[in-house]
């Protein structure tokens, strides 16, 4: 069974954003994924200042076997990337939820209402 | 694929939660733990591989030397009885059909071991050649079931699960053998870059073996650790390094070829006539300074000139950095030219490598 938190958003890509206030969120991948992908070898992510767009891709998770795209939930800035998976990409399978990947600033909060609650996310996988 | 089939141990994958995908018409275990688990028990203990989904065709008749010399480009000729050698079948144009390997039973009896994806190419291909030679043709892979068993370890642990003993077995030969009811052909071959065996039966003798190395503590190995491993070694996995757009020149593979001798097979002229006016494109190897991955089909990169694209390319799990083979224009093949591999828009630096990253573990002894 793949794990849901329930304080955070979710996309249909199996991404999940959580909310630090109205301006920033923090985005990672859900459990769903990461077992999906299998031990995770790299993390190709964007670095501050770059700028990520709804629905586009931002970056990449990849197994040994496989890239699979990460699609960005919301469009902003990035402000910082998560350093230690660079790393430690493993650190994305042992806690999904801790290992996020980028923090945004946002551009259109409103985005935030097209994505799934956690209950949603839930039935969805 | 209308119908996809299952090799006989698919029970068994699915009894040890292996995740199955669809290969070459078979439903084939891609991995059981991960990848990386799997690959290091071949590099340093032994694991095994269902790899039934391969073809088998038997070649027989009073002119089969004669005729498997016409077909492949390999050397057969001064081969001897138990002999397996590895080469490919070439198109007029000297492209390759597939590559295989030749199992020499006797001068009027050879067994040819196919891949899974060209098992009915194959066939036909075979089968239309044979016009002028009096030999018979059988495709025989539903017959065959086969696993390879691989790694440092693998000698001994045929010898304590089996009680077989196959230290007088050369590399690159084949005996058969008696197991309780069974009988088992058994070569010296594999696929990894390690010592190891591949071991052909029928159905129930190859489910009983695999239970039995199972239960012995062989590591089961799926799909996803036998690319990662034969990437290292250089092997080429038919479709990626070699196809019916490439020849074995450009491949990297003229040792594998009988160009310099008095045999004509299929192919041999147009071979010729590339080896006189040069290749343009060749299979190199890349190792990139940058931390990234570079996978099949991203474009190489000389400055601002495309130069050509990757056919493997992995995360080495060996030697834990991103390199990968790829096919480029000639003139930029020289080992330690400064290319760069273009991942997701970003244009990853590197270095045209020796494709051979990792030294060869074989058994070899002397003549």
């Amino acid at each position: 069974m793949s794990k849901v938190v329930k304080d955070l958003l979710y996309s249909k890509s199996h991404e999940w954003v959580k909310k630090l206030n109205d301006e920033e969120v923090l985005i990672g991948i859900t459990d769903f994924a990461a077992k999906q992908l299998g031990s995770i070898v790299f993390v190709d992510l964007p670095e501050a200042g770059d700028s990520v767009e709804f629905e586009t891709e931002f970056g990449a998770v990849e197994s040994v076997k496989a890239a699979s795209d990460l699609i960005s939930p919301v469009t902003g800035e990035v402000l910082e990337m998560n350093d230690d998976l660079v790393g430690e990409p493993e650190l994305v399978n042992e806690n999904p939820y801790k290992a996020w990947f980028i923090k945004v600033k946002l551009e259109n909060p409103e985005e935030l209402e097209d994505l799934l609650s956690a209950e949603e996310y839930e039935a969805l996988i | 694929m209308e119908n996809i089939g299952k090799t006989c141990l698919y029970n068994e994958h699915v009894k040890l939660n292996a995740k199955m995908e669809e290969f070459a018409g078979f439903l084939m275990p891609i991995v059981y733990e991960s990848i990386k688990s799997e690959h290091n028990s071949v590099r340093e203990n032994v694991g095994m591989f269902d790899v039934s989904h391969m073809g088998e065709f038997v070649i027989k008749g009073e002119e089969a030397t004669k005729f498997v010399d016409y077909i492949f480009c390999n050397d057969i000729l001064d081969k001897e009885s138990g002999s397996v050698t590895y080469g490919m079948m070439l198109y007029e144009n000297g492209t390759i059909v597939d590559d295989l390997l030749v199992y020499k039973v006797n001068n009027n009896e050879y067994f040819l071991v196919v891949n899974a994806s060209n098992v009915a190419k194959d066939y036909n291909w075979v089968v239309e050649q044979t016009a002028e030679f009096d030999v018979t043709v059988k495709n025989l892979s539903d017959e065959y079931s086969e696993i390879a068993v691989q790694g440092p370890e693998a000698e001994s642990k045929m010898k304590d699960i089996l009680g077989i003993d196959l230290s007088d077995l050369k590399f690159f030969h084949f005996n058969n053998y008696d197991y309780m009811q069974h009988q088992l052909l058994i070569s010296r071959t594999g696929y990894t870059g390690e010592d190891g065996f591949e071991i052909y039966a029928d159905a129930d003798a190859i489910v009983d073996l695999w239970k039995l190395f199972i239960e012995n503590g062989v590591t089961p190995c799926g799909l996803g650790s036998r690319d990662t491993l034969r990437f290292e070694a250089a092997l080429p996995l038919y479709g990626h390094e070699i196809s019916a757009e490439i020849t074995p020149l450009e491949a990297g593979l003229k040792f594998f070829t009988k160009i310099n001798s008095e045999s004509d097979f299929i192919g041999k002229d147009a071979l010729l006539k590339q080896l006189e006016t040069g290749i343009t494109r060749k299979v190199i190897g890349i190792e990139l300074t940058k931390l990234s991955i570079p996978r099949a089909g991203y474009p190489v990169y000389y400055k601002d000139e495309e130069i050509g694209y990757v056919t493997t390319g992995y995360l080495s799990v060996t030697l834990n950095k991103p390199i990968a083979m790829a096919m480029v224009k000639k003139e930029y093949s020289k080992k330690d030219t400064e290319i760069e591999v273009k991942i997701r828009n970003k244009s990853i630096p590197g270095f045209v490598r020796d494709k051979k990253f990792l030294k060869k573990n074989y058994k070899v002894k002397g003549a």
